[in-house]
C-alpha cells in the first residue's frame, strides 16, 4: 500500500468538538454550522480516500515543486559561530510561500464537494496569491477579501491575484487589515453558504479549519524531518518558525511533536517592541493578550479591558493579526512549544543578513524566525542543528524594505 | 429605587408572548445598540419605541468585529465604540431604563468576547441585577454555551439560540432543547440589514420548525417595513427589527418613533 500523502494520526488533537485542550471550538453564527459539519465530513471522507492523497501528491510534485529542499546555511552558520543552521525552503514552492500547500489541498476538497465559488481572505497577499493560483489551476471562481491598508503595502501581490483571474475585494471596515478581511469573508460565507467554499488561509477559525490547515501544511515538517536527518544524521536541537495565525509553524512542528529532543520555537511579531504596545506578540504581552474568542475559535487574543479586539502592528503584513491558531495556544500551555518574538528592527536585520550571507532574500515574516536563529545559534554547540522554516520569499516586501532602509 | 416589575426573566418573556398572542399578533422586539449615536440618544430611542408600542427590546452591546452584522449595524456599533461605550455602560443603560419605569422585557445582545472578558458568570448576574431578562449571543451556538447556560439557568434569564434556513433536523432539535425564552429564527442566509422583500420560503420554513418545537419563534434579519411586519404577524410569535431602526436612529429620535410606530401599527 502506498503511503498516504497527509499523515494523520487519529489520536491527534483536536477532539471531536474541535478543541486542542481548552482552545479551539466553533464560535460562529448558526447559519454556517451546518456548512462546517459538511466540511468536516467531506474532509474526513477525502483523507480516507487514497485517490485524494494521490491527486494532491501529484500536484505538489509536478506543480508546486515539492519536496522543497533543505539548504545548509554555511556562511550564516560560520558567521554566527554556533549551531549549524538549515533552512526549509518553502520560498521555493510555487508562488513563493508555503500558502500554496493549503490552497491546493482545500481547493481539491472544494472541487470534490462540488463547490465552484471560492472565497478567501488575505493579509500579506501570499494566501490570496496561493488561492488565486490554485483556483486558476483547478478552474474555480475566486474572490479574495483584502484590507485596504494591506492592499497599499502589498501592491505587487494585488496585481498578481488579478492576473491570476481572481477578484480582489477591498475591505474598508475596522482596521482594514487581515482581521477585517476575515470578518468580511465570514459575512460573505454566511450569505452564500450553500454555493461557496471558504478557503481559510491559516490554522485558525472554527473547527475543522485549524486541524485541516495543519494537516495540509504538515508536509513541511514531514519532508524537513527526513531531509535534515539525511543531511546531518541527526534530528535538530530546535525548529524555529514565525507565527502569525501559525500555519507554517504548525506545519513544521507537527512532524516533530513526539521528538522530545527537538525544541519547537515559534516567533511572533514584536513590532516596535512590547513596551510600545504596537506589536502582534499574543504570547509575550499578557497584559493585553488573554484567552478570548475571535473568528470562531478560542485562543489568545489581543484585546482591551472591555474585550474589544486591539489593532496590531508588524512590519510584516502576514504576522499582523490579533489572535493565534488554537493549537499553538495549546502547545504553549503544555510547554511542548516555546514562543518568543522578534521586533521589526530585528527582522529587518535578519532580512539583510540572510540576503548577504546566503543569497536568499527571505519574506519579512520568515525573517522573524531567522532573527531568533541569529540570537540563538551563537549560544549553541557547533555540532548542534537548528532548522528554520523559511516560509516565503521576500520579493513582495521590497517596497516595504525600501521604505524603511532607503534605496 | 423600587422595582416596578413583578416578574422577570423567562416569566416576563412568556407573559409578553401571551399578551401579544391574546391580541392576535406577533410581539414587536426592536434592536438598538447602546452608545449610538450617543449614550443618551440610544436611551431616548428605546424610550421612543416604548411609546410607539414595542413589546420588548434587544439591547445591543457593541463589538469591534461583528461578523453577523451588515454595514448599518457595523457602522453604528463602531460609532458607539468611538464614543467609549463599554459593557458596563450597556448594563447601566438597562438600569437607567428600568428606573424610568420601562417594564418591557429586555435582552442583552452582544458577541461572545466582550462578555467573556467581563466574566461570563459575573455578566449574567449583573445583567439580572440591572433588570435584563435574557441574553442573545450570535456567535455562541448551543454546543459552546455551557458556562452561559448554567449562569442563565441559575439567574432565571433566557438564553436564546438561533436557527437558520440552513439548519437541519439535528440543529433544530438542539436549539429546541437548549433555547430558553424563545428561538431566534434567522429569516435568510446572510447578515443583518434591510431587504426589500421577505424570502418566499418563509412559510414552509416556519412550518418545518413548528412541527419540531413549541418554543416561541421570533424572526429576525431583513425585516424593515410595515408590510413585512404585517406579513410575519400571523406566522411568528415575535419579530426583530434592527438595521432599519438603527438607520432611523442616525436621523434622530423622531425618525425612530415614527418607524417603530408604523411597524407596530401594521400588526
Amino acid at each position: 500500500m502506498t503511503e498516504l500523502y497527509i499523515r494523520t494520526d487519529l489520536t491527534d488533537l483536536p477532539d471531536a468538538r474541535g478543541y486542542f485542550g481548552e482552545f479551539g471550538g466553533r464560535f460562529v453564527p448558526e447559519t454556517i454550522i451546518p456548512a462546517l459539519d459538511e466540511l468536516e465530513g467531506a474532509y474526513a471522507d477525502a483523507i480516507a480516500d487514497p485517490s485524494f492523497h494521490d491527486e494532491l501528491a501529484h500536484l505538489q510534485r509536478t506543480y508546486t515543486g515539492r519536496p522543497t529542499p533543505v539548504s545548509y546555511a554555511r556562511r550564516l552558520s560560520e558567521r554566527l559561530g554556533g549551531a549549524q543552521i538549515y533552512l526549509k525552503r518553502e520560498d521555493l514552492a510555487h508562488t513563493g510561500a508555503h500558502k500554496i500547500n493549503n490552497a491546493l489541498g482545500q481547493g481539491l476538497l472544494a472541487k470534490r464537494m462540488g463547490k465552484r465559488r471560492i472565497i478567501a481572505e488575505t493579509g500579506a497577499g501570499q494566501h490570496g496569491v496561493g488561492t488565486a493560483t490554485a483556483m486558476a489551476l483547478l478552474g474555480l471562481e475566486c474572490h479574495v477579501y483584502m484590507g485596504t491598508v494591506d492592499i497599499k503595502r502589498q501592491r505587487p501581490n494585488v496585481f498578481r491575484m488579478k492576473l491570476l483571474g481572481a477578484e480582489v475585494i477591498p475591505v474598508t471596515s475596522g482596521s482594514r487589515t487581515l482581521k477585517d478581511a476575515i470578518n468580511e469573508a465570514m459575512r460573505d460565507w454566511v450569505t452564500n453558504v450553500e454555493t461557496t467554499f471558504y478557503l481559510l488561509g491559516s490554522a485558525l477559525g472554527p473547527h475543522p479549519y485549524p486541524m485541516m490547515v495543519r494537516d495540509f501544511q504538515s508536509v513541511i515538517g514531514a519532508e524537513a524531518r527526513e531531509q535534515v536527518q539525511e543531511m546531518t544524521g541527526q534530528l535538530p536541537e530546535a525548529c524555529i518558525a514565525c507565527v502569525g495565525g501559525g500555519s507554517n509553524a504548525i506545519g513544521m512542528f507537527h512532524a516533530f511533536r513526539d521528538d522530545e529532543g527537538t525544541e519547537l520555537i515559534g516567533v511572533e511579531a514584536g513590532g516596535h517592541g512590547i513596551e510600545s504596545r504596537e506589536h502582534a506578540a499574543r504570547f509575550a504581552d499578557l497584559d493585553i493578550s488573554r484567552p478570548g474568542i475571535l473568528h470562531g475559535t478560542r485562543s489568545y487574543v489581543m484585546q482591551d479591558d472591555d474585550g474589544q479586539i486591539m489593532e496590531t502592528h508588524s512590519i510584516s503584513a502576514g504576522l499582523d493579526y490579533p489572535s493565534v491558531g488554537p493549537e499553538h495556544a495549546h502547545l504553549r500551555q503544555m510547554e511542548r512549544a516555546f514562543y518568543t518574538m522578534a521586533t521589526d528592527e530585528e527582522a529587518l536585520e535578519a532580512f539583510q543578513v540572510l540576503s548577504v550571507t546566503e543569497g536568499i532574500i527571505p519574506a519579512l515574516e520568515s525573517s522573524h524566525a531567522l532573527a531568533e536563529a541569529i540570537k540563538r545559534a551563537p549560544t549553541m554547540p557547533r555540532d548542534s542543528v537548528l532548522l528554520v522554516n523559511l516560509s516565503g520569499r521576500g520579493d513582495k516586501d521590497l517596497d516595504t524594505v525600501i521604505g524603511v532602509l532607503g534605496s | 429605587m423600587t422595582n416596578i416589575r413583578e416578574i422577570h426573566g423567562l416569566a416576563a418573556l412568556d407573559q409578553m408572548f401571551a399578551s401579544a398572542r391574546a391580541q392576535g399578533r406577533a410581539a414587536f422586539l426592536p434592536y438598538f445598540p447602546i452608545g449610538y449615536p450617543t449614550y443618551q440618544a440610544s436611551l431616548d430611542a428605546v424610550e421612543a419605541m416604548v411609546d410607539a408600542g414595542a413589546d420588548g427590546f434587544e439591547i445591543g452591546i457593541p463589538f469591534s468585529d461583528p461578523i453577523a452584522d451588515g454595514p448599518t449595524i457595523q457602522a453604528a456599533t463602531q460609532v458607539a465604540l468611538e464614543n467609549g461605550t463599554t459593557v458596563r455602560q450597556c448594563l447601566d443603560a438597562v438600569r437607567a431604563l428600568r428606573a424610568k419605569g420601562i417594564s418591557q422585557p429586555m435582552l442583552m445582545m452582544g458577541y461572545a468576547n466582550p462578555l467573556v472578558a467581563y466574566g461570563t458568570d459575573r455578566f449574567v448576574r449583573d445583567a439580572r441585577a440591572a433588570g435584563a431578562d435574557g441574553l442573545i449571543v450570535p456567535d455562541l451556538p448551543p454546543e459552546e454555551a455551557g458556562m452561559f447556560a448554567q449562569s442563565c439557568a441559575r439567574e432565571g434569564l433566557a438564553l436564546v439560540f438561533f436557527l437558520a434556513p440552513t439548519s437541519n433536523d439535528r440543529r433544530i432539535e438542539m436549539a429546541a432543547k437548549h433555547a430558553t425564552g424563545f428561538i431566534y429564527v434567522v429569516s435568510l442566509t446572510g447578515i443583518t440589514g434591510e431587504r426589500a422583500q421577505l424570502p418566499v420560503y418563509l412559510t414552509d420554513f416556519i412550518a418545518r420548525l413548528r412541527s419540531r418545537t413549541d418554543k416561541p419563534l421570533v424572526l429576525g434579519f431583513g425585516i424593515s417595513r410595515p408590510e413585512h411586519a404585517r406579513q410575519v404577524s400571523d406566522l411568528m410569535d415575535g419579530f426583530i427589527v434592527g438595521s432599519a431602526l438603527v438607520r432611523a436612529g442616525g436621523e434622530g429620535v423622531a425618525a425612530v418613533r415614527e418607524l417603530a410606530g408604523s411597524l407596530r401599527g401594521a400588526l
